[in-house]
């Protein structure tokens, strides 16, 4: 289990409990967060769960595979700590992690 | 093709050559129908094929792993006995009834096919390049903003901004150059996606002082009445610059659209194609819809619900081209004369 915080782009926050296995994105989806389109259900092929991770939490959720960093290519305002968000999985590790929705998707 | 020459002949025009339009060429073979197939990609395998070759599916009955290319691949092997023809970028434009009850299928290239029957296995809809989340991009589209090149002559002596880091970018970079005024290829990072090739020849150009290569982003664009004059770039350092053009190309890869089928006359529910599950025939007779274009109480967007409307379809389409010919249900496995159109 893990704690994610979504700061949305109009600046509210959500806060969800997130299972461990899941993705991100998936907690997003299932918690409504505004921003969050994921027209493809995960699987890295339309880049429209783009979100920033928080500085401090860069590190630990590591950096895109090279498919996703492809997929990145074709998002919108695409920053250092940019992930597609249904490509980082939840662990007990990332407790506590926060991400930032973009203005817009792709 | 020109406009009086007459049109090509066949029993099925299918619209769109994904996995379940793939499919329906072999279950209306059997039947002894002859398909055309057209689809706006350059190759088969619709999602499959543009969206995940490489990711694996797990729910093809008898497959338990299999990628999108693979899957393609096989139901290519697999419908070759039945001499399907293909054709690519190809958008089916306008299906026309004609007296008779058969149609007439033209292409975007105003190519016409004759059909006894139509059936859309459209999925999604037609892929299309993705508008580019540029805001303020529309005001300038099909005058000096294009997502493709149709016409080369029309970028000749031009400024080009091309932005991109696919085949698609890269080929027109290599191309446009020759005959454009100046051309500024924009990519977000110094990692491209295309043929290490083309790359490379790009990369020789740059060195030359044939061409510039920038890294960063697009912004916004400039301009008026539809004409550019300059993109605002950020730059990957987080500098704002300006890059002058009058002609900007992007590439941001593929989406589907409904497109033109909204236009032939069919009930559309919600962008989909409304059926029954007897004959999955939709409010034209004659036309037939499946795959994920279709829809019906219970309606799954799988594959394999695909492959089983494919096949009822064709009983279905083949009745309504022959109703007098009875048609005899048969097995692959035990049939001789379904084996011997197999060529097993
Ligand atoms: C990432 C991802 C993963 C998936 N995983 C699975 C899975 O595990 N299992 C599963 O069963 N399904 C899966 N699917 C869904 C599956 O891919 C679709 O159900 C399937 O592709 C539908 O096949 P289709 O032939 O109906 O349509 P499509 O594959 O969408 O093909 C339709 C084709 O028609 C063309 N077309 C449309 N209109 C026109 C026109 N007017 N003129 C010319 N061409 C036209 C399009 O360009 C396209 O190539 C997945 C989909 C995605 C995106
Ligand atoms: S949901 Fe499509 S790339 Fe993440």
């Amino acid at each position: 289990m893990a704690k994610i915080t979504y700061l949305a782009h109009d600046g509210s926050k959500f806060e969800v409990d997130a299972e461990n296995g899941s993705t991100v994105m998936e907690n997003a989806i299932k918690n409504a967060v505004p921003g969050i389109e994921a027209e493809c259900g995960g699987a890295c092929a339309c880049a429209t769960c783009h979100v920033y991770v928080d500085d401090a939490w860069a590190e630990k959720t590591g950096a895109p595979e090279a498919m996703e960093e492809d997929m990145l290519d074709f998002a919108y305002d695409v920053q250092p700590t940019s992930r597609l968000s249904c490509q980082i999985k939840v662990t007990d590790e990332l407790d506590g992690l926060v991400v930032r929705v973009p203005e817009r998707q792709a | 093709m020109t406009e009086n020459s007459s049109p090509v002949e066949t029993d099925v025009v299918i619209v769109g050559a994904g996995p379940v339009g793939l499919f329906a060429v072999f279950e209306l073979g059997l039947l002894d129908l002859k398909c055309h197939l057209i689809d706006i990609l350059d190759r088969a395998g619709g999602q499959c094929a543009e969206l995940y070759p490489e990711k694996p599916i797990y729910d093809i009955p008898a497959w338990p792993e299999i990628s999108g290319q693979g899957l393609t691949d096989r139901l290519m092997e697999q419908i070759a006995p039945f001499d399907p023809v293909f054709h690519f970028n190809r958008m089916v434009a306008a299906v026309e009834k004609q007296e008779d009850g058969s149609f007439i299928v033209t292409t975007d290239e105003d190519e016409k096919i004759h059909a006894k029957v139509v059936v859309i296995a459209a999925g999604g809809g037609s892929f299309q390049p993705k508008r580019p989340p540029v805001p303020g991009i529309e005001a300038y589209e099909d005058q000096s903003v294009f997502y493709s090149v149709r016409r080369m002559e029309e970028f000749r002596g031009h400024d080009i901004l091309i932005v991109g880091g696919g085949d698609s970018a890269l080929d027109w970079t290599l191309s446009l150059q020759p005959i454009a005024n100046s051309v500024t290829l924009l990519h977000r990072r110094d990692a491209f996606r295309a043929a290490p090739d083309s790359v490379n020849k790009m990369k020789a150009l740059v060195e030359n002082g044939e061409m510039s290569l920038q890294l960063g982003q697009v912004t916004g664009l400039n301009g008026d009445d539809g004409q550019v004059t300059s993109a605002n770039i950020k730059t990957n350092e987080g500098e704002l610059t300006q890059i002058a053009c009058t002609r900007v190309l992007p590439f941001f890869g593929l989406t589907m659209k409904l497109g033109p089928i909204a236009d032939w006359g069919l009930n559309l529910e919600e962008n989909l194609i409304p059926v029954d599950t007897e004959k999955f025939a939709t409010s034209e007779p004659g036309i037939y819809a499946i795959g994920d274009i279709n829809t019906y109480p219970g309606k799954l967007k799988l594959i394999l619900s695909g492959f089983h409307e494919a096949a009822l379809m064709a009983h279905a389409a083949k009745k309504h081209i022959a109703p007098d010919e009875r048609i005899v249900f048969q097995y692959t496995t035990s049939s001789t004369s379904l084996q011997k159109k197999l060529g097993v």
